[in-house]
């Protein structure tokens, strides 16, 4: 299956919920809509594309007027020896998409992290907790609306912060 | 100078020497520093030769504490934990820009300097330093102890 073939076998197979393909360097990007993305996912990892690897599942915020986060999934074919970038969008108010745990079990400890550094919530993910900053943070590190280098000491320190 | 005054000085002459020579440090390693680190440590410029060769990797038998790395707020208790551990006299060498200053680290999760944490005898700049730099500091530490007032037990406290 070549790239193009490739990209249009998955828009018939995922039908609307593939919302646009972009192009990075050479390889494509598919976007997909938000709430359907586990169900994207699912496809994916069967036949014929056997998808069997969740390489990265990270976040970009894009500091826009409205506010949005997109996520960016990475997954790997073992079988076919090639790689698909997915990305969805959210609103950065509330932002909500569906756990990936039931097919990737990687995914939980991905998806902690992008809870953890961007407030995203994985809705039905088993044990959504901080996994990299400690008991008792507040707020999403790296969201664009934290302030800028504030720091969360756990003890008294010398002269500030 | 009265006989005793005499007797106290030699006393803590001597116990400096001992002291300086004697230094059982505690590695609190936690970055790439801690290449330089082994790098000094070990045969090639060996930090034996200046009486600092026996790691301890307990706090409670160390007297000096080498802080080698970034430390982040999250560590910050461990690390102030582990001071606390240790038996006086008790020294701390800050090793390398990230413990000195929080180096390149300027964000949320860093701590500027792990002298807002514990007191800090002896800073040795460098990303990371070069062993010479540490033995270099390491012999400014032993000058620091010969020369300090020394604590023991039946010594007049003021």
């Amino acid at each position: 299956m070549g790239p193009e073939t490739l990209i249009d076998a998955i828009r018939t197979k995922l039908g609307p919920a593939v919302e646009g393909v972009a192009d990075s360097c050479g390889d494509p990007v598919l976007i997909l809509r938000s709430d359907s993305v586990r169900a994207s996912m699912a496809a994916l990892r069967e036949a014929p594309f056997d998808y069997a690897v969740l390489l990265d599942l990270t976040c970009v915020d894009f500091a826009a007027p409205e506010g949005r986060l997109e996520l960016v999934y990475h997954l790997f074919s073992l079988s076919r020896n090639v790689r698909l970038r997915l990305k969805a969008s959210l609103p950065a108010a509330d932002p909500a998409v569906e756990t990936l745990v039931g097919l990737w079990k990687n995914a939980e400890w991905l998806e902690r992290e992008v809870f953890d550094m961007f407030g995203v919530r994985f809705e039905g993910h088993p044990y959504l907790r901080r996994i990299l900053t400690y008991e008792g943070f507040e707020g999403h590190p790296l969201r664009k609306t934290y302030p800028w280098r504030l720091a969360q000491p756990r003890i008294p320190l010398k002269d500030g912060e | 100078m009265s006989g005793f005054d005499f007797l106290t000085t030699r006393l803590e002459t001597a116990l400096g020497w001992g002291r300086k020579f004697s230094l059982f440090h505690y590695p609190f390693i936690t970055a790439c520093c801690g290449m330089e680190y082994m790098s000094a440590a070990c045969a090639h410029f060996d930090i034996d030769r200046f009486g600092a060769g026996l790691t301890r990797f307990s706090p409670r038998q160390a007297d000096l504490l080498l802080v080698v790395g970034t430390v982040t707020h999250k560590l910050a208790p461990v690390l102030r934990t582990v001071y606390d551990q240790m038996l006086e006299p008790k020294w701390v060498i800050a090793f390398g820009a990230c413990a000195v200053s929080g180096g390149i680290y300027r964000n949320y999760a860093v701590v500027q300097g792990i002298d807002r944490i514990v007191p800090v005898d002896v800073y040795i700049p460098g990303c990371p330093p070069r062993p010479e730099t540490v033995l270099d500091g390491l012999m400014k530490l032993q000058d620091k102890i010969q020369n300090q007032k020394q604590d023991w037990r039946w010594a007049r406290k003021p």
